[in-house]
């Protein structure tokens, strides 16, 4: 190994370890919060560095910026808790978590030795020629094991039925006052800001069949968009009322299903595509899937005045 | 020491140092940045058993994505159920 290659290692992991001790332990919640963002950069820099670029674009847009804007709002509309533990039992569990450590680390450490051949990423390979797409990742995700990825728009569908369910009763007033104005600069950066971020949408999704991106990764930027506009008060509030944004979020889990259905009705089975068609057939489960998961993210994002305007 | 088994590792401390979290902390949003942290060691676990194969392993990649997108779902609504838990007490409170 490099001594450059050492010196970045220990760099990315030293900087997540006491970033997320940080987060966590830290006094202020503002703090925390700027901490697990700092936290997510990272992480994505790390996934860059063990060649998992696909993870790297997910992780900065998902896990470091939509969490940590939920969280920010969850921080803004809920008060500051004291944290307190006891001084005398915190090295005792300290101590503990050291030693599952050890313990843990002696058997993990021998899942480390190189692979040199495979089963499952041969066999990946070796199909990547019949999934209808180039990139391996898409066509795990959309191909061989489609089933996944439908389960998990299915995942994001009930959350969002289930954050609408939770608290629609008795909401605060909106009060215009503890919202502050945005900030001038704000304003003028996400105008120039926003139509970037909806062209680098586009063409994650468009460059998902070749390379790395794809629905999720390019959802979660034109999320991204959307959430700023808001922030900034240059988008109105958005009903969930509107048939519209009801069929923004549906059209994805709908159209795969329905694919699905059709496959396995009319064709070989299951989510077994056509020969020929896989390809248009992706292309479509991808873009719908993109329209449904920017709409989810955003409104489980920026969701909240939405029901106290009704 | 390999590149892949000091992730490893670091992917475990970061579990670990989650899991301390979520059973020591008092504030739920604490707590809710534990379980975070905690998904995010098996994610790096994860990704390091997929480096050790050449040309990195895109099945265990394509579960890492999966997993970050039901983490946000998962941590949004957790977050809802906080705001939703926080104004039933103000509500008793008051």
């Amino acid at each position: 190994m490099a001594i450059a290659e050492i010196i970045l290692d220990a760099t990315l992991i030293g900087l997540l370890l006491v970033m997320g001790l940080g987060t966590l332990h830290t006094r202020r919640t503002g703090a925390s919060i700027a901490l697990f963002a700092g936290f997510g950069m990272i992480l994505a820099l790390v996934w860059a560095r063990l060649g998992a670029p696909d993870l790297a674009l997910a992780e900065a847009a998902i896990g470091a910026g939509l969490t940590s804007a939920l969280l920010l709002r969850a921080a803004s509309i809920t008060e500051e808790e004291e944290i307190s533990i006891p001084a005398r039992r915190q090295w005792l569990s300290w101590l503990f978590v050291a030693v599952v450590f050890v313990w843990l680390a002696l058997h993990v450490i021998r899942l480390s030795t190189p692979v040199d051949s495979p089963s499952l990423p041969n066999l990946v390979a070796g199909h990547l020629a019949d999934s209808g797409v180039d990139h391996p990742v898409t066509a795990v995700l959309l191909n061989f094991r489609a089933w996944d990825t439908l389960l998990e728009l299915l995942v994001l569908l009930l959350a969002l039925l289930g954050f609408r369910q939770v608290a629609r009763r008795n909401q605060h007033p909106y009060d215009a006052d503890s919202h502050p104005a945005p900030w001038p600069l704000l304003k003028a950066w996400s105008r120039s800001l926003a139509p970037l971020l909806v062209v680098t949408g586009m063409y994650l999704l468009w460059r998902g069949s070749e390379s790395a991106g794809g629905a999720f990764q390019a959802g979660a930027v034109l999320a991204a968009a959307f959430v700023l506009l808001r922030l900034s008060g240059q988008l109105p509030v958005v009903h969930w009322s509107r048939w519209t944004v009801r069929l923004a979020a549906l059209v994805g889990p709908a159209l795969f299903l329905t694919v699905a259905g059709a496959s396995a009705l009319a064709g070989e089975g299951w989510l077994d595509y056509p020969d020929g068609m896989s390809t248009p057939l992706i292309l479509l489960i991808e873009a719908a899937a993109t329209v449904s998961i920017a709409v989810t993210l955003a409104f489980l994002v920026s969701g909240e005045e939405e029901d106290i305007a009704e | 020491m390999t590149a892949v088994s000091t992730y490893l590792l670091t992917g475990m401390a970061l579990f670990l140092v989650g899991l301390h979290g979520l059973l020591t902390l008092q504030s739920m949003l604490r707590r809710i940045i534990a379980v975070n942290l905690m998904g995010s060691g098996v994610f790096l676990v994860l990704t390091a058993l997929a480096a050790r194969v050449p040309d990195a392993d895109p099945v265990l990649h394509a579960l890492v994505v999966t997993g970050l997108v039901v983490s946000i779902s998962a941590t949004a609504l957790a977050l809802r159920l906080h705001g939703a838990i926080q104004r039933h007490r103000e509500d008793d409170d008051s």
